[in-house]
């Protein structure tokens, strides 16, 4: 099956069959390999991508399910909230192995384009959902509240 | 297609135990920096995109043209940071500017790579930086002394009157300067001294302060590459089919559906189970799924975790366990006791559950055979391939990969996944590259847990409070058996990995018997971060406090006086307890718990701050004095000790592995349940000022924390928490 898409602002066409999850479409047929495959049951949020702007975990999200919606992934994401967290991450060092870093930033960014200034509460409640087995939380509550300060700013 | 691998190849085949003692080196034997240079192959490379020349001027430093200077990491970076600290190495002995530095991967070769603590080129026992230390010192001092004769020799001014600082190599008199990158084509044509003057610490710049991570611009914006983004020309996707229980083969299978399915290349059978190729790994996946396989699980272990206890129960028992340690005379003394406590601890197996699950691709052509992989031990996969492909060493080369976490998982004596794929590759006779990739399903139910383990223990205090006996006997089972590093480790009967961290309790006690009995259990283990002390180091802390508790002492002070032949671990306990300000008052309804450890010649002393809340603690700030010997860049060390306590506080609360009848009962992160966010404490890292030679931090900040949580449940609710995980306990209670 055809499906057409927009994958960073760009519109892209893949002809899979239409239970393949958004994830191995955009790693495998994209070749956009930042998004990572990390449980396949959005249980770890290694995968998170923006669709029309809200987070998702790509690896249970069929590729049906996306035709003619707007994908975002960490190769290209550039608003100024993920400007801010990038900046963010690399001042405080955050990572550690690094692999599930793709979908902390993208669900960080999703959570300060809503909310300007979160309290530690809205963090836990919009990173709970993205695993770092190297357990870099600390950082990440920092780097989110560091990016928040300075979009301000 | 398959004949020429079937083929007699000339080169003689190595068991592995013959191939470790033939690549085994001493310490004298050793290569070091510099003076390996005429051993490579090719000292120059060209970049394909720009005129920038980069030469090796040793094993290890690479400079270009253009001033890079490129560290060869011999060592895998697993997200510990070696990345990072190598650099700092490399750049403080060669005066370069931290902007001017990066990192490459080394090739797969023991005669220069190898760790030297090891013998085999391998990273693990958090000896990264202990084993690289003086070998990178020694290695960048001669690269400088190189470019500064160089410069001489240029710009004919004594050698002695340049100076090198932040990348710039300078005459004063004679107003030259230069970068390196000018210099190092002359410098590579000198002849490198053996023994460079290395730096006074005293003189250090870059160690000891914050240097960047060289790797977090590629892991934030999506352009770091690890093995699952290798993409090969023509490359197929493999998915495994394990036998459900361990140590079941498979006896039939009908592939009819999978290879009916679009986009199916091929169905193997390997050792290890079946194994589909595709042309995406979704397909791949799907066909694997619907493969229909009959196991032979006679010779499976079939036990299930509460078996597999009542086993451990029985064993504990038994009579006749061999001695770690036997100090004084344990009997009299608990005969002479004036208080004892006794007490049963058990433990899990535990999931290192990486983020990146096992996967490696392999590209097998007649006459070489390329892995790119987060390999963990490069010489052992090395070696595997080579036995499996009937190549020479020489002709297997890994391209190490930045691992999407390891925690010891991708340090595998009998190599595990590499094999693996490297059989996949075989069997389809090297028609393509493959790539194998684990899902998390099978990554979790493949095994190599950190072992089950029961521990029996029981100590005495005389009348004064102090203590006079020490008894702690180990039930686990042995990842050594059967592994190159059987001989090394093992040793009547004592398997140093399992009691390590118990027989080396620190305090000063006159009777102490340390005992070891190992299960023989057909669960597939290895180690795990901070392997025997993951264990060890909790019940001997626990065990500590409770006698504290029963002397009615300080569980700080009382600690303090037992450590004073060892004046590092006290260290450690009287910066935490200063920074925490032990034995002031805390806010109410905190409660709080300290424990000190050792680990890989590090030394780890923590105080943990928790509520209870809905029974359940909440842990909100741990306080953490790390001495490590010289901190080579200290916010790495900050991060692994806030990362040890991370992962440690979810193998406390949560984390096991149980079998049904053998099969694995936690299948995804949805019942395999890792810390989150939510319960991150707040963490303060101290370091100790310490001129002592830098020894490992990957492990070293887990152990503590465990024991220090326990403490600190038993000081809130009186309850001693003696089995892990935590789970509802304090809630059934």
């Amino acid at each position: 099956m055809k499906y057409e898409f927009k994958v960073n602002g760009e519109s892209r066409e893949v002809d899979v069959p239409g239970d393949k999850p958004l994830l191995w479409v955009v790693r495998e047929d994209l070749g956009l390999t930042g998004s990572k495959f990390g449980c396949g049951i959005a249980q770890c949020g290694a995968c998170t991508m923006h669709l029309d702007g809200q987070p998702v975990r790509s690896c249970s999200l069929p590729i049906s399910a996306v035709a003619g919606k707007s994908i975002t992934t960490v190769e290209g994401v550039s608003s100024p909230e993920a400007m801010a967290i990038r900046e963010a991450w690399r001042d405080l060092d955050v990572v550690q192995c690094g692999y599930c870093q793709s979908g902390q930033m993208m669900s960080a960014t999703a959570l300060l384009e809503k909310n300007a200034k979160p309290t530690d509460e809205d963090i836990d409640r919009a990173m709970a959902g993205n695993l770092c087995r190297c357990a870099t939380y600390h950082r990440i509550r920092a780097a989110i509240h560091s990016a928040a300060e300075k979009l301000e700013a | 297609m398959q004949k020429w691998m079937s083929s007699a190849l000339p080169t003689p085949k190595l068991s592995r135990r013959r191939f470790l003692a033939a690549t085994s080196l001493g310490t004298a034997g050793l290569l070091v920096g510099c003076s390996d240079r005429a051993e490579q192959s090719a000292t120059t490379e060209t970049t394909a995109s720009s005129d920038v020349i980069a030469t090796d001027l040793n094993a290890f430093v690479r400079i270009g043209t253009d001033d890079k200077v490129t560290v060869i990491v011999k060592h895998l970076d697993k997200g510990q940071g070696v990345t990072t600290g190598l650099p700092t190495i490399v750049a403080e002995e060669l005066d370069a500017d931290w902007s001017q530095m990066a990192t490459e991967f080394a090739p797969a070769d023991v005669k220069r790579y190898a760790n030297l603590l090891f013998g085999v080129q391998g990273t693990g026992g958090s000896t990264a930086m202990a084993n690289s230390w003086d070998q990178l010192r020694t290695a960048a001092a001669a690269a400088r002394d190189l470019l500064v004769r160089a410069a001489a020799a240029e710009w004919g001014v004594p050698a002695s009157e340049i100076i090198v600082a932040s990348g710039l190599v300078s005459h004063a008199g004679s107003g030259k300067s230069s970068g390196f990158g000018a210099l190092v084509a002359a410098a590579a044509e000198l002849e490198p001294i053996e023994k460079p003057t290395l730096k006074d610490p005293a003189d250090f710049s870059l160690i000891g302060t914050r240097q960047f991570r060289l790797d977090s611009a590629a892991k934030t914006d999506g352009s770091a590459q690890f093995t699952i983004d290798i993409v090969r020309p023509g490359m197929r996707y493999a998915a495994i089919a394990h036998p459900p229980k361990f140590g079941a083969i498979a006896a039939s299978f009908d592939d009819t559906a999978a290879r009916a399915m679009p986009g199916v290349v091929d169905v193997v059978e390997v050792p290890r189970g079946i194994a589909v190729l595709a042309d995406s790994f979704w397909t791949a996946k799907q066909a694997r799924d619907a493969l229909n396989i009959e196991w032979d699980e006679s010779n499976a272990e079939t036990r299930g975790s509460d078996a597999l206890l009542a086993d451990f129960k029985a064993l504990a028992k038994a009579d006749g366990a061999p001695r770690a340690r036997d100090d004084g005379d344990v009997e009299t003394a608990f005969a002479n006791a004036s208080q004892v406590v006794e007490q049963t601890f058990e433990l899990p197996y535990l999931a290192h559950a990486t983020m990146e699950p096992m996967d490696c691709v392999v590209e097998l052509a007649e006459d070489r055979c390329d892995i790119w992989t987060g390999s963990q031990i490069q010489t052992l996969d090395q070696g595997a391939a080579a036995q499996i492909t009937g190549l020479p060493m020489a002709s297997i080369h890994i391209h190490t990969q930045f691992a999407g976490g390891s925690f010891g998982r991708r340090a595998v004596p009998d190599s595990d996944f590499v094999a693996e794929a490297v059989t996949i590759a075989k069997a389809t006779g090297g028609a393509y590259p493959v790539k194998l990739i684990w899902t998390r399903e099978d990554d979790m139910a493949a095994g190599r847990y950190r072992p089950m383990g029961y521990h029996t223990t029981r100590a005495a205090i005389d009348e004064a409070g102090q203590p006079i006996a020490w008894q702690h006997r180990v039930v686990t089972h042995s990842f050594m058996v059967g592994t190159p590093f059987e001989s090394s480790s093992i040793k009547d009967g004592i398997d140093s990995s399992a009691v390590e961290g118990a027989a080396q309790v620190p305090y000063a006690i006159d009777n102490v018997r340390i005992e070891l009995q190992l299960a023989r259990v057909g669960i597939p283990v290895l180690w795990w971060r901070s392997v025997g002390h993951t264990h060890n180091g909790w019940v001997a802390e626990v065990m500590i406090d409770q006698l504290a508790h029963l002397a009615g002492e300080d569980p700080v002070a009382y600690r303090m006086e037992l450590l004073k032949d060892h004046p590092r671990h006290r260290g450690v306990l009287q910066l935490v307890a200063e920074k925490a300000n032990w034995g002031q008052p805390v806010e109410e309804g905190v409660f709080r718990g300290v424990a000190v450890h050792e680990s890989f010649s590090s030394y780890v002393a923590q105080i943990a701050d928790i509520r209870i809340e809905n029974g359940m603690p909440k842990v909100e700030r741990v306080v953490a004095a790390v001495d490590c010997g010289v901190a080579i860049n200290p916010d790495v060390i900050k991060a692994q000790v806030e990362g040890g306590i991370g992962m440690g506080l979810g193998a406390f609360l949560r984390e096991a592995v149980h079998l049904d009848d053998g099969v694995v009962r936690e299948q995804n992160f949805h019942m395999y349940r890792p810390l989150r966010i939510n319960e991150m404490p707040e963490i303060d890292v101290h370091i100790v000022a310490s001129g002592e030679a830098p020894t490992g931090i990957g492990e070293p900040g887990l152990p503590p924390i465990a024991p220090a949580v326990t403490n600190a449940i038993f000081a809130a609710t009186g309850k001693l928490i003696t089995r892990l995980p935590l789970g509802d306990q304090l809630r059934e209670a």
